[in-house]
């Protein structure tokens, strides 16, 4: 009979100020979980307002200006503060010492301080909320960004902070990956997850101080006229694209990267077999993080770069589809002839699987010269990026998330509701974007408040998917709060798992992590050699029944 | 990282340190005095030639990475390698924006607005550097404006 | 490669061993990978600013070979000289405490924050008689004697790359304070001296980055 242990992370030491400071990597990964999941809602609800709007041409709840505003927030909260943070700070702060068989991460106080700074971030953003919120879209371009009216200073500092929030978590893992890791630990014998976290990393540390030179200049360059990016002073707008996209371009493979590494972990436990390639899937992980960096280029296609070098950069960007492609072959051998179980988290990543591969192959459409002068700020790329940010990390994210949710809380969701809503989503999201890719390609513009009757049809059906998405989202939310206090309780290990979170700790794990220290033994998945008992009780009820 | 041995801490007799610091006083010395002189093209390679040196003493005694894990340098040259990957490709851009439409060399606007005496067409109100804009007329500066602005508003009509 | 993680609370574990780390030179060694990852970050930080130089510079070499001569090389090369003067007295108060010197390395450091103190004066000296020449930045420029275009793009260039450079003083200038503080209150010693070192390869990198501040701002050829 599965237990929840007396003494666990969650229960002991108990007390506001316990929690407020604590330097347990996994309390600040609840932290910081229950963090984006508050902006995940609001920017979710912006969509769906959003959705409601262009149900049909013309104005139907706001003026055009309010939903400037509408789509630059849903933009800027999702990125800065949902889906950067998501996957690394939230998942990884609790599962990446775990599953190394470290006590805690390498700088603990630097964690702390890192939620902390995503907290005054945070505030900053709800600052330029209230002072009238910002309408540049969350690429902030210049020059109209410094001539716009609106909170543009006060949300460029809250992305600024955030910055700062990312840049300390990604040097937090790195130090952990290289000092912290159990004795036996060879780096080809640490699970695919890691791997993926320390690739985006090394992103976070290398991109996002320019970044935030970049939002800094910008800033000045609004008070105080600095002529680098506006042109009336004499500078040059293409520039700041340059420097944002230095930035944003490797940014949606801080978001991307640790998607596909829970994705790895998920295929090897749910096949029950070593992943196929397991180097070949580690070194694409940094391969794609590598570069990530010298493609940025293709989101300027059609702003006035040099020719010669859109050439290069579209080029370039060819180059990242192979290390992408490498994972998701790699993902498709390790299933062939697994034996594979269909829980949630598996769903999950057969879904990720599906849109992930829709998403990376329309990218190539936009990498390609020709093709994205017609399709570049159409629906198109909208859609381009939702299968990948959404049906890729997203996806990852609730995979990750309903995998480790009975490590976390030491209980299960309800399975029933989890596939119903699980289905909700999936089609709800394709129905939503698919239309956009239509649209798209048939020329409507994106950040548009108003379109021609034409398009209404595609816009109503993809308004109609946004309701279904957002319901599987609300069924979601109920089923993960009911399992919380009601849930069955899931045991040290209900997947019959390989890593050590699974193997060693407890559910949920003692504050100290590890009863002992773990010493690692085996390759990371070594499915064929060792037997890992289940302790799920669903698979319990099943027997009985 | 070899964790093996206990760490003792590598210590540098004085000597070292002031040396450094005297090579260091003296390059200064030598860069100021090489600027005075025109090397046409090479003053800024020279002059970067010299401040590299410089770096690399700070970097290599005072900081410790000739003694420390061979990681630590590679950690640190890999910040140099990316910041020239944004370097070069920037530039990239910036300096070869003409090679197929000539008229679309250096910046977008040739001269600032706070040079102008009164609102009005901007390349009259300085003499365009020559090896800037080279190139830019003024009519070609104005359409480039209207389609840069036209580019960068999509979407708020 | 590997390093044990586990506290097995047996042997003798000093005050200032963190509890998630097994051994000291697992402590000490993780700090130092930590700092040179935030070093990295901060090049990257400059990064953008070398960039923003480096464009503008090649778009109007004349303008920036003419606007360059209204700084004061001598001031530049002054300040030059404390910096490494500071980053030598820095090295010293390491080099003191590693032979367990804790008198030096109060005098190192101390002298480090005087001469930080100095750059900061001098820079001080030339920002205003910047402004006083109305050698400022962006629309606030007035003057009227550089010839070239948008002259105002250099002094833009040259307060954004020194100002950020100063602000990193004053952040040094912090950091030496504490280590100030914390020896005296006998924190360090010949076995554990690690925030001083820490504080020290920052230290140097601000000197680093002064180092190519220097030519390229007051010495354009």
């Amino acid at each position: 009979m599965n237990t929840i242990p007396d003494h666990n992370y969650f229960t002991s030491p108990t007390g506001l100020k316990s929690w407020l400071l604590t330097k347990d990597h996994k309390r600040i990964g609840l932290m910081y979980l229950m963090a984006i999941s508050l902006f995940f809602l609001v920017g979710g609800a912006l969509a769906m307002v959003m959705r409601l709007e262009l149900f049909s041409p013309g104005s139907q709840l706001m003026s055009a200006d309010t939903y400037n505003r509408m789509f630059t927030l849903h933009g800027a909260i999702m990125i800065f503060l949902f889906i950067i943070p998501s996957i690394p700070a939230a998942l990884g702060n609790f599962v990446l010492p775990l599953q190394l068989g470290a006590i805690d991460v390498a700088f603990p106080r630097l964690n702390l301080a890192s939620w902390y700074i995503y907290v005054v971030g945070a505030l900053f953003a709800l600052g330029a909320i209230v002072a009238g919120g910002i309408d540049t879209g969350w690429t902030f371009y210049t020059p109209y960004s410094v001539q716009t009216e609106g909170a543009v200073v006060m949300m460029v500092m809250a992305a600024f902070i955030l910055g700062f929030s990312s840049i300390f978590t990604g040097l937090n893992f790195i130090a952990t990956v290289h000092k912290m890791r159990a004795p036996g630990m060879t780096w080809f014998k640490m699970p695919l997850f890691v791997w993926g976290i320390y690739a985006t990393a090394i992103i976070q540390v290398l991109a996002t101080p320019v970044l935030a030179i970049t939002l800094l200049l910008l800033a000045v360059e609004r008070g105080a006229g600095i002529g680098i990016f506006d042109p009336k002073m004499g500078g040059d707008p293409v520039l700041f694209q340059h420097f944002f996209w230095f930035y944003s371009h490797p940014a949606v493979y801080i978001m991307i990267l640790p998607g596909m590494a829970i994705i790895s972990e998920l295929m090897a436990t749910f096949t029950r077999k070593r992943v196929f390639g397991y180097r070949a899937v580690a070194y694409s992980s940094l391969a794609i993080a590598l570069l990530s960096f010298i493609v940025w280029g293709h989101h300027m296609f059609t702003s006035g770069q040099s020719e010669l070098a859109a050439m290069i950069f579209s080029f370039l960007t060819f180059s990242v589809a192979i290390p992408s492609a490498v994972k998701v072959f790699n993902w498709m051998a390790t299933m062939y002839r697994g034996s594979i179980s269909f829980d949630t988290p598996m769903l999950y990543a057969l879904a990720f699987l599906f849109l992930f591969t829709i998403g990376g192959l329309t990218g190539l459409f936009l990498g390609t010269l020709a093709v994205d002068l017609h399709l570049h700020d159409t629906y198109f790329i909208v859609a381009h990026f939702h299968y990948t940010m959404m049906g890729g990390t997203v996806i990852a994210f609730l995979g990750g998330l309903h995998y480790w949710w009975p490590k976390i809380w030491g209980r299960m969701y309800s399975e029933k509701w989890a596939r119903i809503a699980w289905a909700l989503i999936f089609i709800g999201f394709n129905a939503t974007f698919i239309p956009q890719f239509i649209m798209g390609s048939q020329g409507m513009p994106r950040r548009y408040f108003n379109y021609i009757d034409q398009y209404q049809p595609m816009h109503a059906f993809s308004s109609i998917g946004a309701f279904i998405l957002g319901s599987g989202f609300l069924v979601m939310l109920i089923y993960l709060w009911r399992s919380v206090k009601h849930g069955p309780i899931a045991g040290s290990n209900p997947w019959g798992a390989s890593t050590f979170e699974w193997t060693h700790a407890s559910s949920p794990p003692d504050l100290h992590n590890f009863a002992q220290q773990p010493v690692c033994e085996h390759e990371a998945y070594p499915y064929d050699k060792v037997i890992f008992k289940s302790t799920n009780p669903y698979d319990a009820e099943e027997v009985n029944s | 990282m070899s964790t093996k041995a206990a760490h003792k801490p590598h210590i540098l007799p004085l000597s070292v340190y002031f040396g450094v610091a005297f090579a260091l006083l003296v390059m200064t010395v030598v860069t100021v005095y090489a600027a005075s002189i025109d090397f046409g093209e090479w003053n800024l390679v020279i002059a970067m030639l010299i401040a590299i040196f410089k770096a690399s003493l700070v970097a290599l005694i005072f900081m410790h990475l000739f003694w420390d894990d061979k990681f630590l340098a590679i950690v640190f040259v890999s910040s140099l390698v990316f910041l020239g990957f944004f370097l070069t490709l920037t530039m990239f851009d910036t300096l070869k924006r003409d090679k197929i439409y000539m008229e679309r060399g250096g910046p977008i606007v040739p001269a600032a607005v706070i040079y102008k005496a009164s609102e009005g067409v901007v390349a009259d109100s300085l003499k365009v550097d020559s090896s800037a804009a080279a190139g830019d007329s003024a009519q070609a500066a104005d359409e480039e404006d209207t389609a840069a602005s036209e580019d960068e508003n999509w979407g708020f009509e | 490669m590997h390093t044990p993680t586990a506290n097995t609370g047996h042997e003798e574990r000093p005050e200032f061993l963190q509890h998630h780390f097994a051994t000291v030179e697992q402590q000490r060694e993780t700090s130092k990978l930590g700092l040179w990852i935030f070093l990295v970050t901060e090049v990257l930080f400059f990064g953008g600013l070398f960039c923003f130089y480096a464009i503008y510079r090649s778009w109007y070499p004349e303008m920036f070979h003419e606007a360059h001569k209204m700084l004061d090389v001598n001031l530049g090369a002054l300040n030059t000289v404390v910096l490494i003067t500071s980053s030598l007295t820095m090295a010293l108060a390491i080099r003191s405490m590693q032979v367990g010197n804790k008198m030096w390395t109060q005098i190192n450091l101390a002298t480090t924050l005087a001469l930080a103190g100095t750059f900061l004066v001098v820079k001080f000296i030339e920002y205003s008689h910047k402004f006083h020449d109305g050698l400022e930045w962006g629309k606030f420029f007035t003057n009227t004697q550089i010839d070239g275009t948008n002259p105002h793009i250099f002094f833009s260039v040259y307060f954004t790359m020194t100002g950020l450079h100063g602000i990193h003083v004053i952040a040094g200038m912090i950091a030496i304070g504490w280590m100030m503080y914390r020896t005296s209150k006998n924190h360090f010693s010949a076995d554990y001296y690690t925030p001083i070192e820490m504080t020290g390869l920052y230290w140097h990198l601000v000197d680093l980055i002064w180092i190519f501040l220097f030519p390229l701002l007051y010495l354009v050829g």
